[in-house]
């Protein structure tokens, strides 16, 4: 194996005084200084959430303030790391939606098993189940960060519904069919 | 050499296949022997055909013969006997095979009929699967996805009908499910001889409902529920508990009776939801009594016992089978054994091994009510017969424990063992039941409990496996469904080592092990195991008993020996 020995050039003049290294170094400091910042100040700041972005599982209301999920327990079912949780029941005959018949008695789920994955919100017949822009969850101690039914409803709020089944159903009922 | 063809068998094609079935089977179970599935609503291979929801469209044609002279007209282009196809489709489960007879369902007019019919049904049907019970075992939802359009083109609006009718005090009634197939009426006919479900309005306001004043309320009144192949018939008990896709099914046996039904018990991480017939056609074809969908209530009951007791206080099961084992050994000679017609044949086996060990006379209580001639007997033990053919018993059992409680207050009984039977339930006295020491296996809390020595808890039949034999002799087995409480032991580990600890010969406590014992031991059952013993149960020989007097009447496939004239 041969060894080809390569001669160091010598430096120029400038090179020697070292000022354009200086000077363009200084260059990329001062265009980072007055660039635009990348980083935000959070929790102060909070990013801009596009839509369809997948946070934390929330429970929709109807704009009528009907509770829209019917306990059906799909989304327990699809949910890959088993985090929901329903206890279905049904609703009191008594009740303004007694005609639906049947909702969650409770709901839970666990965030330190979600995954963030959205299959609930894509199996949900009902439209029930939401992940909205919420995105940060936090707690001191395990059971602080199981969603339960109420907590699932306050983060959700309402959403508006297009098609209002329901609705219709208890309005044919009442309208009947005479024969 | 080739058997000769049976008599009875004809041969008929389906789709191009060829088979063999009995003269008159209808269609859809011929087909179903070749693997060809005929989708159906109304049809139901135990009630009469009524031919009403016309899924089950075929086609059907005969070979074709001279009308003249009878001779076959062959088809030039395949060389075989020309078969005549009827233009229209037939209904399937109203068609029986007849020789030569073809069928076809996977031509493009079938399929076509299949979307309408599926098309109608799902006209008036609400479409509510997120809030019904039936989703996940609904045949509409199977078939419409097999077999309908996929997509809806009624605009129009649904047709209202009554919902959340109370037909009786276990059956809820959704009329806009309903597809009017009939079934329920057909089963309270002509099984349950309870005629109360009919059709009113005509066209598509036919609505079922029960006749004024009455309600569908017979003790097979929940069949209705399991046979409605959608959610317009429901259990109240079951609404809205759980969705059938979460339950893991066991196959069990129902201990309400000596008919022994066989059942499937659903759960679901322990809990035990709902207990429904599974088909046996030699046994409860596909039914079962709404009294043993209940049997599974006690397994989470406030009074189950949940620790060993030694004297009534708290100790571990250790120290409480040392203390029985102490306890029997010593009294040796002077101990009856009360076994059980509710305990499974292994546990009436080892029952029979610590009698030995300790001399003891052995004892069971019968337990009778009124038979409904149905799937209910007059015997309410369900292996009372088990209890015979292991040799614990040798004559059947009194409802009372008269003898025992005479050879207590004569002092020749100095310690009771009982296998879950409730010792002041069957007649003996406070007084009596305190002359003696009482070791208890047994599940719930009662007065022998109270009153006994030693207390060790031990699991339902829910949460264990075994054998019983039912009224036919014929041994079936079930299955653990759910794990017991904490602090149970399953009954056959808890007689093992009452058994070694009385100075017995050491048996196994599990069951597989024991069965090569009781095999070895028990000529009628040698050949058994519990793995090899089939899901149908193994009938045994009952002629060594033939001449006992048995209480049953006659059930579903079972009709009682003529008893002898002394008894």
């Amino acid at each position: 194996m041969s060894v080809k020995i390569v001669e160091r050039k010598p430096l120029t003049l400038a090179e020697r005084t070292y000022i354009p290294q200086i000077v363009g170094g200084l260059k990329t400091t001062w265009k980072h200084l007055v660039r635009p910042k990348e980083t935000m100040e959070y929790p102060e700041q909070r990013p801009a959430i596009p839509p369809r972005y997948r946070g934390v599982p929330t429970l929709v209301r109807d704009p009528h303030g009907r509770e829209k999920c019917v306990s059906c327990q799909l989304c327990e079912f699809v949910c890959p790391p088993k985090a929901i949780r329903i206890t279905p029941g049904e609703i009191p005959p008594d009740s303004a939606t007694a005609h639906v018949e049947k909702g969650p008695q409770a709901f839970d789920i666990d965030m330190l098993r979600c995954i963030y994955c959205g299959m609930c919100e894509e199996v949900c017949p009902e439209e029930a189940i939401v992940l909205q822009n919420q995105f940060s969850m936090s707690g001191y101690s395990r059971d602080e960060m199981i969603n339960h039914k109420d907590r699932l409803y306050e983060l959700g709020g309402t959403l508006p519904d297009k098609h209002l089944k329901w609705d219709k159903k208890k309005a044919a009922e009442e309208h009947g069919n005479a024969h | 050499m080739i058997a000769p063809a049976k008599s009875d068998l004809v041969t008929v094609n389906v789709d191009g296949k060829e088979i063999a079935v009995p003269k008159g089977t209808n269609v859809i179970e011929a087909a179903r022997l070749v693997g060809v599935d005929v989708p159906y609503y109304c049809y139901h291979p135990k009630l009469t055909v009524v031919g009403n929801c016309r899924m089950c469209l075929i086609e059907m044609g005969m070979p074709a013969v001279d009308p003249v002279s009878k001779a076959p007209i062959m088809d030039p282009v395949t060389g075989k006997q020309k078969i005549n196809w009827i233009p229209r489709p037939q209904i399937g489960c109203a068609t029986n095979a007849s020789p030569g007879l073809h069928i076809r369902t996977n031509t493009p007019q079938i399929k076509d009929c299949r979307e309408g019919v599926m098309e109608f049904l799902l006209i008036n049907h609400p479409l509510d699967c997120p809030i019904c019970d039936q989703a996940g075992e609904c045949k509409l939802q199977e078939q419409s996805t097999g077999y309908g359009r996929g997509y809806s083109r009624f605009i129009e609006q649904k047709n209202v009908k009554p919902k959340r009718t109370q037909l009786g005090p276990r059956v809820t009634l959704d009329d806009e499910r309903c597809i009017l197939c009939s079934r329920c009426i057909r089963f309270c006919k002509e099984i349950a001889k309870d005629d109360v479900l009919g059709f009113v309005d005509r066209g598509s306001y036919s609505t079922l409902t029960c006749y004024p004043g009455k309600a569908l309320a017979n003790n097979y009144s929940l069949n209705t529920v399991d046979i409605c192949p959608v959610g317009a018939l429901t259990s109240t008990d079951f609404r809205f508990k759980m969705r059938v896709w979460f339950l893991k099914q066991t196959n069990s046996i129902d201990t309400e009776s000596s008919v022994g039904a066989n059942t499937v018990v659903w759960s679901r991480e322990g809990v035990i939801y709902r207990i429904t017939p599974r088909r046996n056609d030699e046994v409860n074809d596909t039914w079962l009594a709404d009294s043993a969908r209940d049997l599974y209530k006690p397994v989470r009951a406030a009074d189950r016992l949940g620790s060993p007791l030694v004297s009534g206080s708290a100790a571990t099961g250790e120290v409480a089978m040392a203390k029985a084992a102490e306890f029997l050994k010593s009294s040796a000679g002077s101990v009856a054994v009360v076994g059980s017609g509710r305990s499974s044949v292994e546990e009436q086996f080892l029952t029979r091994k610590l009698a030995t060990a300790l001399q003891a006379s052995t004892h069971l209580v019968s337990r009778t009510g009124e038979g409904d001639k149905l799937l209910i007997s007059a015997d309410r033990n369900p292996n009372v017969r088990g209890a015979l053919v292991i040799g614990l018993i040798a004559q059947l059992p009194k409802s009372t424990l008269g003898e025992l409680g005479a050879a207590i207050d004569a002092g020749r009984v100095k310690a009771v063992v009982s296998v879950g039977e409730d010792l002041a339930a069957a007649g003996l006295t406070t007084a009596q039941l305190a002359k003696v020491a009482i070791v208890y296996l047994g599940t719930h809390a009662n007065a022998t409990t109270a009153a006994a020595k030693v207390v060790l808890p031990t699991l339902m039949t829910f949460e264990k496996n075994g054998t019983f034999v039912n009224q036919q002799f014929r041994l079936q087995k079930f299955f653990k469904a759910v794990p017991g409480p904490t602090g149970a032991v399953e009954d056959v580990a808890v007689l093992a080592r009452l058994v070694a600890g009385c100075g017995g010969a050491a048996v196994a406590g599990e069951i597989n092990t024991l069965w090569t014992t009781i095999a070895a031991e028990v000529p009628a059952l040698q050949t058994v195991t519990f793995a090899n013993l089939p899901e149908t149960g193994l009938l045994l020989d009952a002629t060594p008993w033939a001449t006992l007097p048995f209480v049953e009447g006659e059930t579903l496939h079972y009709k009682p020996a003529a008893q002898p004239a002394s008894s």
